[in-house]
């Protein structure tokens, strides 16, 4: 039984929080008191205790203040190869000097209060959403200006060094005009060891016909603690494409949802979970089809080693109005050891009549056969397995379209099934 | 070359082989054929190091090495190739990456230099002629979505870049139509010389007027009963297996 209250969790985050958005905190802080951290039974977070892992590994729900961080450092933690521009949340405040954007772009401190935060992301679908909208301490807001395409990726580079046991809460809020194009890559990094819990909230507003790619990649610390919530409008004539890769920490959640809001608009959902040890990833995913002739795509794939564990939760809804629509999900997992579980379920519920809608899910072992038949040509047993689980993971990595950031990605992986594996 | 004494197998605990002798000599072609269920493709099978059967009884040398020692990987670059009955469709994995690892990981132990990328592929154009396989199947993944007749033909490939000293074909012809089944036998014929050997698995003698084989035998309960040369093939193909079947059978009552 958890015993960390919800005031417990609020009280101390709220005293840091500033003023700002008062109406939207306020409200948020409602919903949190009421529905608090999710319990034991709690249907959407039943595979993924986290109250009680935070309850274990963070000391005290103070929000982690700006740490002292050097331009060394950030160029260290950008990953080889990478080209483009560059936004540092240093402990979830952006900082300036240390970014640096193409002119087109606007960005901002999150303090306008003309931006409807937590009309996207809203308050009262998930606790953590909740928790983020009533007490963040900064947040950022991005503009993409309508008909510019920025053509180079923006990293969005968080830094997160706080001292034993903090809470680090990114809050964005991004929005891409009519017709624009731009490629985020969310990749938070560690540079100390310890655990530290990331509550992370994105808002994403695509304009017509614009085309947003959002990466995220998890290999930060071996002990974070990570709710990210990502949500997106996607209007007419619009793409939006998420691909996550997690390889590493303690306890990860994603949940990333997808409003197609416009006709012949399309969402797309990649993702990868590469696990060893004590690794828990789960992947919370939704897309609401509310308007005829939209698409959506969905392939999730996992490869679990040692006691590792994951999550998939697929949701698909497809309202009465929403004919014609083509929804297509699949996630495939791979166990590596019998200590690795694997939960997945999909979600389908579907209201209108003239749509085309599939899903999949399989769970097993490395392909005997085709093993034997690598090695029966001469390939070594391990170098074959590691041939074929890459193989396994690639059809995920070939959804990046950044070709830097997707050799780094094939890099970490192929790292990782040389190696451990 | 290769040398089978006495060879038990089982899967599962099912016994299937139940004393094979066979000797090969560099040169020679020999066909295995018999009845379905005879324990040809289980022959086959256990030369290469499958996993799910166990050898109960007896000993195989090859090169006068102990085959039955040895991990698959190592059997092949012994130069043993086992070209699969039915060949497995590895998506993900290119043709090219996948030979041009096998090859240089045989090479390697064989004590050869790797190939670059240069040799490589005028070394693979050599031999795609042998077997006409196209190249743009071998830019696709691994066998994904070849025909039954494509496959086998990227089996021959595979077997002439690899140039194994001992080939088994399992049951080579299944599935092949006449126009496949000589561009294969084609390959194979190619290939032999007086240093290598070929095993030639399968049911039907019609291969055997494409390779032509210097023994037959006939396999029956997991044991060879009969072995003769190519008019042996042709007379099971006249009279079937039965009269076989009658022999064996009547005999071990």
């Amino acid at each position: 039984m958890s015993t960390l209250t919800t005031q417990d969790t609020l009280s101390p985050l709220l005293e840091t929080a500033p003023s700002n958005f008062a109406t939207a905190r306020s409200a948020a802080k409602a919903i949190f008191l009421q529905e608090g951290l999710p319990a034991v039974k709690a249907e959407e977070y039943k595979y993924t205790q986290i109250a009680r892992k935070l309850e274990k590994e963070i000391s005290s729900f103070q929000q982690a203040q700006p740490a002292d961080i050097t331009s060394e450092l950030i160029q260290k933690s950008i990953f080889e190869g990478f080209e483009g521009h560059l936004i540092v949340l240093n402990n979830g405040k952006w900082d300036a000097t240390l970014s640096s954007l193409p002119e087109e772009i606007s960005i901002s401190e999150l303090e306008d209060s003309s931006i409807p935060v937590g009309t996207i992301a809203k308050p009262e679908k998930d606790p953590f959403v909740a928790l983020n909208q009533s007490s963040f301490a900064s947040g950022l807001a991005i503009s993409v200006p309508k008909k510019t395409q920025i053509e180079q990726p923006i990293l969005i580079l968080s830094v997160n060094q706080t001292n034993g046991g903090q809470v680090v809460q990114p809050r964005i809020w991004i929005e891409a005009g009519d017709f624009a194009e731009v490629t985020f890559i969310d990749q938070a990094v560690q540079p100390l060891d310890g655990a530290l819990f990331s509550n992370q909230v994105v808002e994403i507003k695509g304009g017509h016909n614009s085309k947003v790619h959002y990466y995220k990649i998890q290999n930060e610390g071996k002990e974070s603690i990570e709710v990210s919530n990502i949500e997106t409008d996607i209007q007419k004539d619009a793409q939006f494409t998420a691909v996550t890769i997690s390889l590493s920490g303690d306890m990860v959640r994603n949940n990333l949802n997808l409003n197609l809001l416009g006709s012949n608009s399309e969402g797309n959902m990649y993702g990868l979970y590469l696990l060893n040890g004590k690794t828990h990833v789960d992947n919370h995913t939704n897309v609401d089809h509310t308007i005829p002739h939209a698409e959506s795509n969905e392939l999730y794939k996992g490869i679990l080693a040692d006691s590792s564990r994951g999550v998939f939760n697929g949701k698909i809804f497809v309202r009465q109005d929403a004919q014609k629509t083509n929804a297509f999900q699949q996630n495939n997992n791979i166990l590596l050891s019998e200590d690795a579980t694997v939960n997945t379920k999909p979600q389908l519920e579907i209201w209108a009549d003239d749509v085309k809608c599939s899903h999949g899910c399989t769970t097993g072992q490395l392909d005997e056969e085709a093993l034997f038949y690598l090695q029966a040509r001469g390939i070594d047993k391990l170098q074959a397995k590691g041939l074929l689980l890459y193989a396994f993971a690639g059809e995920v990595l070939d959804h990046i379209e950044d070709e830097n950031f997707k050799n780094y990605c094939t890099g970490l992986v192929q790292q990782r099934l040389g190696s451990k594996f | 070359m290769l040398s089978i004494k006495n060879l038990h197998a089982s899967v599962e605990g099912t016994p299937i082989l139940r004393g094979i002798n066979l000797e090969v000599k560099a040169g020679e072609v020999h066909a295995i054929m018999g009845p379905n269920g005879s324990g040809k493709s289980t022959l086959a099978s256990v030369l290469a190091g499958r996993e799910e059967y166990e050898v109960t009884e007896g000993e195989v040398t090859f090169q006068n090495k102990d085959l039955l020692e040895l991990a698959p990987e190592d059997r092949a670059r012994e130069g043993v190739f086992l070209a699969f009955q039915y060949p497995v469709e590895i998506p993900g994995v290119s043709s090219t990456n996948f030979l041009r690892t096998a090859v240089n990981q045989v090479r390697e132990y064989r004590g050869l230099e790797a190939l670059d990328a240069v040799k490589f592929l005028s070394l693979m154009k050599e031999k795609m002629k042998l077997v006409e396989i196209d190249q743009k199947l071998l830019s696709r993944a691994l066998n994904e979505g070849f025909s039954g007749g494509e496959k086998k033909r990227n089996e021959i490939f595979q077997m002439a870049m690899l140039e194994p000293t001992l080939s088994i074909l399992d049951e080579t012809d299944s599935g092949l139509d006449i126009d496949a089944l000589r561009i294969v036998s084609n390959g194979v014929n190619q290939l032999k010389s007086d240093k290598n050997a070929t095993i030639v698995v399968t049911h039907y003698q019609r291969l055997l007027d494409y390779i032509v084989p210097d023994y037959v035998h006939v396999l029956y309960k997991g044991r060879i009963v009969k072995s003769g040369t190519k008019e042996l093939a042709l007379e099971l193909e006249e009279k079937g297996y039965d009269w076989i079947k009658e022999e064996v059978d009547s005999a071990t009552v």
